[in-house]
């Protein structure tokens, strides 16, 4: 059996929800996997174990925290998969594939802000946990429902933050205000930006990264059928310097960033610096 | 159990090929072949078919490629591909190709390009056999598919058995055909060593809310457990219809999959879209196939193959 490919007992399947909002939000824990080797920002390949050939591919989720607790991933139901995935109860075995991709910088010396759009508060919980030096840590969260959806509580704990619920479009360009001026304010302090969240959110912390010099990494969702860079199914487009042929990126890169092909999202990131490849 | 109860012994003109078990891997579906080697032992496997590879390096289609089905998944990717001289210099050295035998298919717009891929593969040491994607459009006759028209996959199958040289050829056969027999017959004519199939078959899906094709490249090839009812009648069709050997292509999950591929007359399967359910996936089957053997009380798959019994009633009177 690969150190990789793991079958884990369901400890809990908690939903997220208000009066209101009900069978979207998930925070599934499963038993300790003795990672010694994961970093915040990976991701899992997840499967309950009584699938069958019905359902195609696994899931891949965002590691939310890992600990001698248990393995924790948020999840929101977005299709039939995530539908099903949301059905596994507590003695079920899940197969986890992982931790799979790229992580999230640290650089404990320097003021890092957290930037989560909705379901990607997630790798922020555990990054928070991991980081050696919380009190360079600021969160900025944007969000379309109220905060009890998330997992709100479980980051926000000493940290400064802030929260922002945006619920139409007037609320959205207000937010975009306050992420740029965020991310501006990180250029004098040297600081550094990380983001997870939906696309047009990611496009926009790049746009505002790039136009104030700020150093900072979005995590990528995308459809994935392996989560091992064999299929290709999930790519991206690597940014590369026209004189040197290189990634345009100053930041360590893997090896297929600075080739003139799709790169996969799930063995070169999730997670990228932003001046490294085109949306 | 006997190890040679699971072996299969595929008779080709150039001397037979041995497979230590039927379990081969599917093009497309398992990179090179090293990025699963973290999840299992490749040279427990019957042997793997890489990617497809092209000429020169191919980028492949705009995303979104792949979107899943019920029980499958359709893919658009393109062929993205390192090239022959990639794959050659960065991942074949990488295979154990001495205990593993490696099928590197190929894929090409013109008989004369699948002519120079073959050529160039024919002497590489260490790969078994090449297997000729013929579901590609030829650019010199206004895009048909070669896989569709029987002269034309006669002609690209001629031009790489020719240029092959004692390396085995095997023509991947498409299902978007109205007879699939009349294409095996006129690539075994062509001179093909062995057949499989079946590639995927053409599909579409939409997204509704969007109103857009859930692919950018609009349509896909559909894979997976869903298409196994007609890969089944397909091998069934052209193992009935040539004197060449069938691998199975399509659907295959599981042990009893296998073992109805090789009842309808296949020598072997590849394995493909399983192998997105988890990567250890392939290298679980032929333990699963063995105890599945024991089970049924088969005694060894060569003599099991081909074994299919059709009651000899014809018409509802006869019953």
């Amino acid at each position: 059996m690969s150190d990789r490919i793991h079958t884990l007992k369901v400890l809990d399947m908690v939903p997220h929800e208000t009066a209101t909002i009900k069978n979207r939000f998930y925070e599934l824990r499963l038993e300790p996997p003795g990672w010694s080797n994961w970093s915040p920002g990976q991701f899992a390949m997840l499967r309950p174990a009584a699938w069958g050939g019905e359902q195609t591919w696994s899931k891949p989720i965002s590691i939310c925290s890992v600990n001698d607790k248990g393995l924790v991933f948020f999840f929101q139901v977005s299709g039939h998969g995530t539908r099903r995935l949301a059905q596994v109860r507590p003695g079920d075995d899940m197969i986890v594939v992982g931790p799979l991709g790229s992580k999230f910088a640290v650089y404990p010396d320097r003021p890092t802000l957290m930037l989560a759009g909705g379901m990607g508060l997630a790798p922020f919980v555990g990054y928070s946990e991991a980081h050696p030096n919380p009190g360079n840590l600021k969160l900025l969260f944007g969000h379309r429902l109220p905060l009890e959806c998330y997992l709100y509580p479980a980051c926000a704990c000493k940290l400064g933050e802030r929260t922002c619920r945006h619920e139409n479009m007037n609320d959205e360009e207000s937010f975009m205000a306050v992420l740029e001026e965020n991310i501006a304010a990180l250029a004098p302090v040297n600081g550094l930006a990380l983001a997870c969240g939906p696309g047009h959110f990611l496009r926009k912390v790049q746009e505002f990264s790039l136009k104030h010099g700020v150093d900072a990494q979005v995590s990528l969702e995308s459809r994935m059928a392996c989560g091992i860079g064999a299929c290709l199914g999930c790519v991206v487009k690597p940014l590369l310097d026209e004189a040197t042929g290189k990634n345009r990126s100053s930041k360590p890169q893997p090896k297929s960033m600075h080739q003139d092909m799709p790169a996969p999202v799930c063995a070169c990131g999730p997670v990228f610096w932003v001046d490294s490849f085109k949306f | 159990m006997d190890d040679n109860k699971m072996q299969m012994t595929i008779p080709l003109k150039s001397g037979d090929l041995v497979l230590k078990n039927p379990v081969l891997t599917a093009s497309g579906t398992f990179g090179y072949g090293v990025e699963f080697s973290r999840y299992g032992d490749l040279t427990g496997l019957g042997g793997i078919v890489t990617k497809g590879l092209s000429l020169k390096p191919m980028k492949g289609n705009p995303q979104p490629r792949i979107v899943e089905t019920a029980a499958g998944m359709l893919n658009a990717i393109g062929l993205q591909n390192w090239g022959v001289e990639g794959f050659l210099e960065n991942y074949l050295p990488k295979l154990p190709l001495e205990q593993l035998p490696v099928i590197v298919n190929i894929y090409a717009h013109s008989p004369e390009d699948f002519s120079s891929l073959a050529a160039r593969l024919s002497n590489v040491p260490g790969i078994a056999a090449l297997e000729v994607n013929i579901s590609c459009p030829n650019v010199a006759c206004g895009g048909l598919l070669f896989g569709q028209d029987p002269k034309m996959a006669f002609e690209v199958t001629r031009a790489v058995k020719q240029a092959s040289g004692n390396l085995p050829v095997m023509v991947k056969l498409s299902p978007n055909v109205t007879s699939i027999t009349e294409i095996a017959l006129a690539c075994e004519e062509g001179g093909a060593d062995m057949l499989s199939c079946i590639n995927t078959l053409t599909g579409m899906a939409v997204d509704l809310k969007g109103r857009r094709p859930a692919l950018a490249n609009v349509v896909g090839g559909l894979s997976g457990p869903a298409i196994k009812p007609v890969a089944l009648r397909c091998v069934w069709q052209v193992a009935n219809a040539v004197k060449i050997p069938v691998i199975g292509i399509g659907g295959v999950y599981c042990a009893d999959d296998i073992l109805e591929f090789l009842l309808v007359g296949a020598y072997a399967v590849q394995v493909g879209t399983a192998n997105f359910h988890r990567p250890n996936k392939a290298f679980e089957l032929p333990a699963e196939l063995e105890a599945r053997m024991k089970k049924l009380k088969i005694e060894n798959l060569q003599s099991f193959r081909g074994t299919l019994q059709i009651p000899d009633i014809k018409s509802w009177d006869e019953m």
